[in-house]
């Protein structure tokens, strides 16, 4: 079982087929009342030509659209449903993923450790000022606590990572398709998704969720510096706090949308690279490079926040 | 070397058209088993949009291309793979790797196809990188490289695992005279060699020539020909005429050149 290449083709060559052949006949069946209308019109002198005309277009633009909007949403998956595959199916390329780790995880600790410090104390500091209006200066650790563990933590994780690594796997692969280094790979019967995608997917499914933890510790810490350091908050109810409000239940869900960003930000940011030369605008040269990490970090930013709204939803 | 009637790669009528650019109109040829066919014709022509298609890189929008008797846009992935292992492919702008050294780059096809020993994939291609004089350049990165370092690496990689078929795209475009023969000594001794079928697109009329089996020219959207080299030169079709005329005939004959720049100066 394989997506790739033929299946792929064939695949985006059905649908094609079958969805042009649809709107053909929607088309058509417009197309003909239109006439008829604007032949009994024009046969009364009143509709010129161009009028005529303008509807049809339209409808053929959105035709079109809709067209090339399946093509592009059916080959973003496939390569989805390729990368996974390749991962979970031998040979592994382990080597190659380690390096991977190193790149997407090693190098962005810092920045994690970073934000998820700073992040933590300003959850804190606004907590503090927010909770002791209400008298409940208790909930300081709580607050902290869960606001990272199911919001925080893996949003902006994820964020730092598309950031660091995703905007560099971007145009890795795309100069890689621009300079047709992948069509060399094909040619010499390499595998591009198992040789260049896998280790990358491999990568990011075990680090995202592991800097997500790693910046929930470091978090919880900076709120701790801030309340228990910087003001009056003691150490016993900060922690006991925590305790008592943060169940298993919050960091499952924490460790579902890491995995989910994961595969969400090395997905797009890895796919856009690798179709840049069959981007609409035009993915040639250092610009097409430029365009197209741009659009995946957007893409994928706003990806993460649309699906950490639909997972909490789906999971409170 | 060895010819046989044997026909490794067929191309029936194929069509391609980028937009509204019909690129390709109806292009047949049959290449033969241990022969070496090159495709000719001024750039734009769609010279490499043929070769991308008997690699199985692009699909015809009609017509049938068959290597080694399969439909590359009929078979599975799994063929694709077991055919593309019989090819080497020197792409024009040589597509090295180019964040792996240059042992890296001509040990990578051993490396993932093979399941060798590091030592035996270190002898191989020590051999190889010694057969194209780059001793020494192991550990260099292609950026590091001149142009005719690059295409010699590159045919390395190409020849490393000892292909069946090996294209040749613009294997001299943008390399001197010296750099040009050298790649073409490089050329006949490693056919001479491993045997192999060979398919070039070149515009380096006629130097080309003397190396070919067969030559065709790639005009109008089609093949015009595909005959020997002295066929080719001797043959009635206007557009093969023409192009002879052009690429062969007295430098200047024509009255769209441009004029000389000795006249100019003495206007």
């Amino acid at each position: 079982m394989r997506f790739g290449g033929f299946a792929e083709g064939v695949a985006a060559d059905s649908a094609r087929q079958v969805l042009g052949w649809i709107l053909l006949c929607k088309f058509h069946f417009i197309a003909g009342s239109l006439g008829e209308r604007g032949c009994d019109r024009s046969s009364a002198g009143r509709q010129p030509d161009a009028k005529r005309e303008m509807p049809m277009r339209w409808i053929a633009r959105l035709g079109a659209e809709t067209l090339r909007l399946l093509e592009v949403s059916g080959r973003y998956g496939l390569f989805l449903l390729n990368s996974l595959w390749c991962v979970a199916t031998p040979p592994y390329r382990v080597a190659a993923a380690v390096r991977q780790i190193r790149f997407i995880g090693a190098h962005s600790l810092f920045v994690i450790l970073f934000t998820g410090l700073f992040t933590g104390m300003v959850l804190g500091l606004q907590g503090y000022y927010t909770l002791t209006k209400f008298g409940s200066i208790g909930f300081l650790g709580a607050a902290v606590a869960l606001s990272l563990v199911r919001e925080l933590g893996p949003v902006l994780t994820a964020l730092m990572v598309i950031g660091r690594a995703g905007s560099a796997i971007c145009a890795e692969v795309g100069i890689m398709r621009n300079s047709e280094q992948i069509d060399a790979l094909e040619c010499m019967a390499i595998d591009p998704y198992r040789f260049l995608i896998e280790p990358k997917v491999a990568a990011a499914v075990l680090v995202v969720p592991l800097l997500t933890c790693i910046f929930d510790v470091v978090g919880i810490f900076g709120g701790y510096l801030v309340g228990v350091h910087l003001f009056d908050v003691s150490s016993g109810s900060y922690f006991q706090g925590m305790y008592s409000a943060v169940d298993w239940l919050d960091v499952r869900m924490g460790l579902v949308k890491s995995l989910l960003f994961a595969v969400l930000l090395v997905w797009i940011c890895s796919a856009k690279g690798f179709f840049l030369h069959l981007e609409r605008d035009g993915g040639f040269g250092a610009e097409g490079v430029s365009r197209a990490t741009t659009s995946a970090v957007v893409l994928s930013s706003v990806s993460v926040l649309v699906w950490d709204y639909l997972v909490s939803a789906v999971m409170l | 070397m060895s010819t046989t009637d044997e026909v490794v790669i067929a191309l029936t009528a194929v069509e391609k058209s980028f937009g509204s650019q019909k690129v390709l109109d109806g292009v047949s040829l049959q290449v033969r088993a241990g022969t070496t066919t090159v495709i000719v014709g001024g750039s734009g022509q769609g010279k490499s949009v043929i070769l991308k298609h008997m690699l199985g890189l692009l699909q015809p929008d009609a017509g049938r291309v068959e290597v080694f008797g399969e439909d590359l846009a009929r078979c599975d992935r799994r063929t694709l793979q077991r055919i593309r292992g019989a090819f080497g492919v020197l792409f024009q702008n040589v597509a090295l790797f180019d964040s792996m050294s240059v042992y890296d780059n001509v040990a990578l096809p051993l490396r993932e196809r093979t399941g060798e020993s590091e030592t035996a994939i270190r002898q191989r291609v020590r051999d190889k990188l010694a057969l194209m004089g780059l001793e020494g350049q192991e550990q260099k990165f292609p950026a590091q490289l001149s142009g005719g370092m690059k295409k010699r690496v590159g045919l390395a990689r190409a020849l490393v695992l000892d292909p069946k078929v090996v294209f040749f795209d613009e294997p001299t475009t943008g390399l001197d005279v010296s750099r040009s023969n050298e790649m073409y000594r490089l050329f006949f001794e490693t056919q001479k060699q491993l045997n192999y079928t060979a398919v070039i697109v070149s515009h380096d009329v006629p130097k080309i020539f003397k190396l070919s089996d067969y030559v065709a020219l790639m005009a109008e959207g089609r093949l015009q020909g595909c005959l020997s080299p002295e066929a080719f030169q001797l043959s009635d079709n206007p557009l093969i005429r023409a192009f002879v005329r052009e690429t062969m005939g007295p430098i200047y004959s024509s009255e769209t050149e441009e004029v000389p720049r000795h006249e100019t100066l003495s206007s």
